[in-house]
Parts: C-alpha cells; sequence; structure tokens
C-alpha cells in the first residue's frame, strides 16, 4: 500500500515541496545550484550518508556541454552485480537546477541483471546533475556531473506539435542482440509522447499549454517487474529507454506506460534466450 | 509683430520644439548598407556570426522591396535597434509608408527587429499560418537568449505576432507591384514562408536556403530536403537566401545544401540501421562535411541529434 501511494504521488509532490519552499532560488545561489541539492537531499535523504564515491559504484555520463538542451542523452551504469542478496533497488536522477529537480526514479530487481539505465533528458539551465544508487540494504552512492545546457524545459515540444500530437502512444520495443540464457539483455523502449512540461506558452490563449507527460513507466518479464520509472517531463519529448533484463527461459516482455492525464499504452514482445530478440 | 514675423516665429517655435523633441527621443539609428539587387529591391547582407553585442543580432539577409503606393520590408533582423537601423535605410530610399513587414520564418535573427515597425500606419506583419503559434511556444526562451547575447541592447525587442497570415499562397499588392507569398509544410521550420517579386523575378527564399552559413534543422529533415525538390522547380532570376549570398548562382547553393542535409540523413539512417546510439551518432555522422561550412562546430552536432530524433521513427 506505501509503494502504491508512493507511486501515485511521489514525484510531483516531491518537485512542489521543493518549488514551494525556494521561490525563486536558483537565480539567487551559485551557478550549480547547491541551494536545490540542500531541500532535495533534505526532503528525499533526511539523516543518510551518502557517499559519493567517485565514480567506483555509480557512474554517470552526460555530456559537458548539450549540443541540444531539449535532448541531452545520459547514461547511468552501476557496478553492483544484481545478487539477490545485495542490488542496486534505485537509482534517482536529479538535476538541481531544473524546474522539477527529481526528474526520474528508477527501480530494479535482481531481474534487472544490470541497474543500469540510459534516457534522453530537458535540462532548463547550466546545473549539476546527479546519479544516486539506493541499494538494497540501504547505502547511498551519488556521482556529479555538471552540464552546460539551456532551455530545454522551456522549448516547445515538437519541432512539429501537430505531429506529435497526431502519433501520441505509439511505441517501438526492441531488444538489442543475441539474447543468451541467463546473460543480461538489453532493452530498448520508445514512446511517442509529446511530454509537454507546461512552461511554453499558447499563441491563442496566451496561458501556457498544460503540462502532459509520461508519468510512468513498468516493464516486467514473465511478469516479474524488471524495471519501472517513475519520471515527468524532465524526459525529452519521445521518451526513450534503454535498459536491461534477466532471460531465465523464453517469455513476455512487457511495458506498460500511464501519462499525466491517465492514458494508458501497452507494448509486448515475445522473447526466446538463444536466439536474436524481434 | 506683422504677420510676416509672426508667422517666422511660430515657425521657430515648432522648429525650437521640434528639436527639442528629437533630442529627447532616441539617437536616431544609422542607416544598414544596403544593395540593391534588383530594381527596387534592396538587401542587408548578414554576417556570418553568432548574434553578439557589436552585430545586434545582423546575422541574416533582411532588405525591403519598394513599391509605388508603399514598401514590405521582408525580416527584420535579430533586435529592435537593428530593426531601427533596418528601417532608417528605408527612410533613406523613399518616403512612401512600410504597409507590410513580412518575416519568413519565427527565428530571431529575422523577427526580432520587428518592434521598429509596430508604429508605422497602418503596417502588417505578414507571416506562415503557423508562425504566430510557433513564436508564442518560444517567447520566453528566444528574449532569454537574446539578452544574454546583447545585454541591455536588447531593450525595445519584443515579439510580434502576425497579423495577416499565410496558410498556402498569398499575393501582397505594393502598388505597381505584387509579392508572391507562399507557405511551406514543414522544412528548416514549420513556418517557412518564400516572397516572389515577379516583377524582377527575384525570390526571397528565407532560411530555405543557406549559403556559406552551416544550416539548422529546426523542423523536418526529410520535409526540408522535399521542400528543396520544389524550390529547383522554380525560375527566379536570382534568390535572396537567408544566409550568404546565393544571387543568380542559387541552383548551384541548393546542390551544396541538399549535399548536406543528404549527408546527414544517410549517414544518421545507417548509423540508427546498425542501432547505434543517438551520443554514438552524433560523434560520427557527417564528418565529412566539415570544412565544407561556416560556425559547423556550433551547430551540425545539434542536427544530427535533431535528425536522430526524427528518423528514428521513421518505420
Amino acid at each position: 500500500m506505501n509503494h502504491l501511494i508512493f507511486s501515485r504521488s511521489g514525484l510531483a509532490s516531491i518537485a512542489v515541496a521543493i518549488a514551494l519552499a525556494v521561490p525563486g532560488a536558483p537565480h539567487a545561489q551559485d551557478q550549480a545550484g547547491a541551494g536545490n541539492w540542500d531541500m532535495i537531499r533534505q526532503s528525499m535523504f533526511a539523516g543518510r550518508t551518502i557517499e559519493e564515491d567517485g565514480a567506483k559504484l555509480v557512474e554517470l555520463e552526460t555530456p559537458v556541454r548539450a549540443e541540444d538542451a531539449a535532448v541531452v542523452p545520459i547514461a547511468i551504469r552501476t557496478r553492483m552485480p544484481q545478487d539477490p542478496a545485495q542490488y542496486v533497488k534505485k537509482v534517482y536522477l536529479v538535476i538541481d537546477r531544473n524546474p522539477s529537480p527529481v526528474g526520474a526514479i528508477f527501480t530494479f530487481t535482481p531481474e534487472s541483471g544490470r541497474a543500469d539505465i540510459e534516457t534522453r533528458v530537458r535540462i532548463e539551465e547550466y546545473t549539476n546533475v546527479r546519479a544516486i544508487a539506493e541499494t538494497s540494504d540501504g547505502r547511498l552512492f551519488m556521482t556529479t556531473n555538471y552540464v552546460k545546457a539551456s532551455g530545454g524545459c522551456s522549448a516547445p515540444a515538437g519541432k512539429d506539435l501537430a505531429e506529435s500530437m497526431a502519433r501520441m502512444g505509439r511505441m517501438k520495443f526492441r531488444v538489442e542482440g543475441e539474447v543468451k540464457q541467463g546473460e543480461p539483455a538489453l532493452a530498448q523502449l520508445m514512446i511517442s509522447h509529446p511530454n509537454l512540461s507546461g512552461m511554453a506558452m499558447d499563441q491563442m490563449t496566451r496561458l501556457f499549454t498544460p503540462a502532459h507527460f509520461v508519468r510512468k513507466i513498468e516493464v516486467t518479464y514473465g511478469g516479474k517487474p524488471v524495471m519501472s520509472a517513475e519520471v515527468d517531463f524532465t524526459i525529452s519529448e519521445n521518451p526513450n529507454v534503454r535498459f536491461y533484463f534477466l532471460p531465465r527461459g523464453p517469455g513476455e516482455l512487457k511495458a506498460e506506460v500511464v501519462d499525466s492525464n491517465q492514458l494508458k499504452f501497452e507494448s509486448s514482445i515475445q522473447v526466446k534466450p538463444g536466439t536474436a530478440g524481434s | 509683430m506683422t504677420r510676416e514675423s509672426e508667422f517666422r516665429f511660430a515657425w521657430r517655435l515648432a522648429a525650437a520644439i521640434f528639436i527639442a523633441v528629437a533630442v529627447e527621443a532616441p539617437a536616431v539609428a544609422a542607416p544598414l548598407t544596403v544593395r540593391e539587387v534588383a530594381p527596387g529591391v534592396f538587401v542587408h547582407f548578414g554576417a556570418h556570426e553568432e548574434t553578439t553585442r557589436d552585430n545586434l543580432g545582423s546575422i541574416a539577409n533582411i532588405g525591403f522591396v519598394v513599391g509605388e503606393k508603399c514598401v514590405a520590408v521582408v525580416d527584420t533582423g535579430g533586435s529592435a535597434a537593428l530593426g531601427a537601423q533596418l528601417r532608417e535605410s528605408v527612410r533613406a530610399v523613399t518616403r512612401l509608408p512600410v504597409c507590410f513587414v513580412i518575416n519568413t520564418h519565427m527565428h530571431p535573427d529575422h523577427v526580432f527587429g520587428n518592434a521598429a515597425f509596430s508604429d508605422e500606419p497602418g503596417v502588417a506583419f505578414v507571416g506562415h499560418a503557423k508562425l504566430g503559434a510557433a513564436l508564442a511556444a518560444r517567447e520566453r526562451g528566444y528574449l532569454d537568449r537574446l539578452h544574454q547575447e546583447i545585454g541591455d541592447a536588447a531593450a525595445g525587442t519584443r515579439v510580434i505576432a502576425p497579423t495577416l497570415t499565410v496558410a498556402s499562397t498569398r499575393d501582397l499588392d505594393l502598388g505597381g507591384r505584387v509579392l508572391n507569398l507562399r507557405a511551406w509544410p514543414t522544412a528548416h521550420t514549420d513556418n517557412d514562408l518564400t516572397v516572389l517579386d515577379a516583377q524582377t523575378g527575384t525570390l526571397w527564399s528565407g532560411d530555405l536556403l543557406f549559403v556559406e552559413r552551416i544550416p539548422s534543422i529546426d523542423g523536418s529533415l526529410i520535409g526540408w530536403l522535399k521542400v528543396l525538390g520544389e524550390l529547383r522547380q522554380l525560375e527566379p532570376k536570382r534568390v535572396v537566401s537567408g544566409h550568404g549570398d546565393a544571387g543568380a548562382g542559387w541552383r548551384a547553393a541548393i546542390d551544396r545544401l541538399e549535399e548536406y542535409l543528404a549527408v546527414v540523413r544517410n549517414e544518421t539512417r545507417s548509423a540508427i540501421k546498425a542501432r547505434r546510439t543517438m551520443q554514438a551518432a552524433v560523434a560520427e555522422v557527417g564528418a565529412t562535411q566539415r570544412g565544407k561550412w561556416l560556425l559547423f562546430d556550433d551547430y551540425h552536432k545539434r542536427n544530427v541529434t535533431a535528425a536522430y530524433a526524427e528518423l528514428e521513427w521513421e518505420d
């Protein structure tokens, strides 16, 4: 039940709490937004030690300077085997100076095989980007990179919004390379969705176009969870996630997606270890 | 006082007031250098630079066409200050009023001078049917960036939405001279508009055509290649491109632009097919094009990012 409550309101409530706590604060603070981070740390990890482990357990790959602030590719890789006795349970993505700094919370299981994730994000201002890994025994590890990018969240979704809306909900789901029994396999899920941030102006109404974004992605293999993500408009238009799962025999890899308007989208593929994925 | 001296006094008083007012008002801008590329068609060629405090956003080609009744301005430059200079260039050529300010698309270096023309009596701001929405959605970001680039020289710059829009084609009458406007499907942006001065065979292509300066993909790569194919079918004597000087050699300019776009399309498609990630594609695609375009490092990787995001949804 606790989990359910969290999954319904988790990201949004954290974002709101931070927004209320530091009205207009980012501009008054240092370039990297350390003040925001203090607030996030307090609200999410109060009283807990976070090891800044210099990429020993969690590695974060970001461009130093984004080519397009609305589509910044990032990769988070963890270096702990997903052993049922001890594994990486969650990975938090925090972008200190974004309007919604806690952009994504990824949940992994031993069935993930590897707690790695690749996606693309929007960045509004020059900022620190943090990947925080939480192990099943409750330890926290963090790696921080500074990224130069601006305007990614307030840029309108879509170079062609009409086309983007027409295609909403279409998905492309595939497994990369050869899938071998008992070895982590890489999957890519693409979701066509404008992921509107609510920060771009509508010409007719002179109001902001309402936010409308993917908020939850749940992937199972053979009915068991392998990766779930609580996300918001921090993720770029047409959300794209790459993640691992551990095939133990043939099964269905299934993705369920829910957006902020409660629209649901589904996609699945049949996987047979030992053969190439479809 | 005699009637005559009264008259002189009144005239002097008026002149004194006029001078006082003129001194209070901002200094009159110096006119931009313009070239008359065809009778009645004047162009100020922008620099191949990023917008800075020194150039005030004079990085795109802007200008005007003079009819018998009035003047149409085509693009206004990257700041209100630059727009004011363009207005002085018009004034240096003719006393006819400016009846139309046409924007070829949404980008700041083409629209941010609009405000300098907003007090022209009866002026219409003309753009593609999708221009207004595109500008509204980007207004805040565009203005923030301009302030970062040129500081307080951005004063007075604002977005002016089109008051007359073009969904397919439209003719504008300048008196004895008609401009044919055509709205294009998504290409360089989703709001590209061309302006043909039929009398001299001069086509203002906006940024559908880049010369020397690397193009930026902010609409659809595939759409742009299609539109270039259609532009080829037209028969203008010369083209005023958005950047660089296409002139009479515009067909060769289309060839070069098409080569760049096709290389980006083909290599990005291959990368996607080979299951390379976006990061890998951005690092690899289009290396042969370096050296063929100015400002390559400022835009090329962003172009590949845009191409990848578009093409990964192709099939």
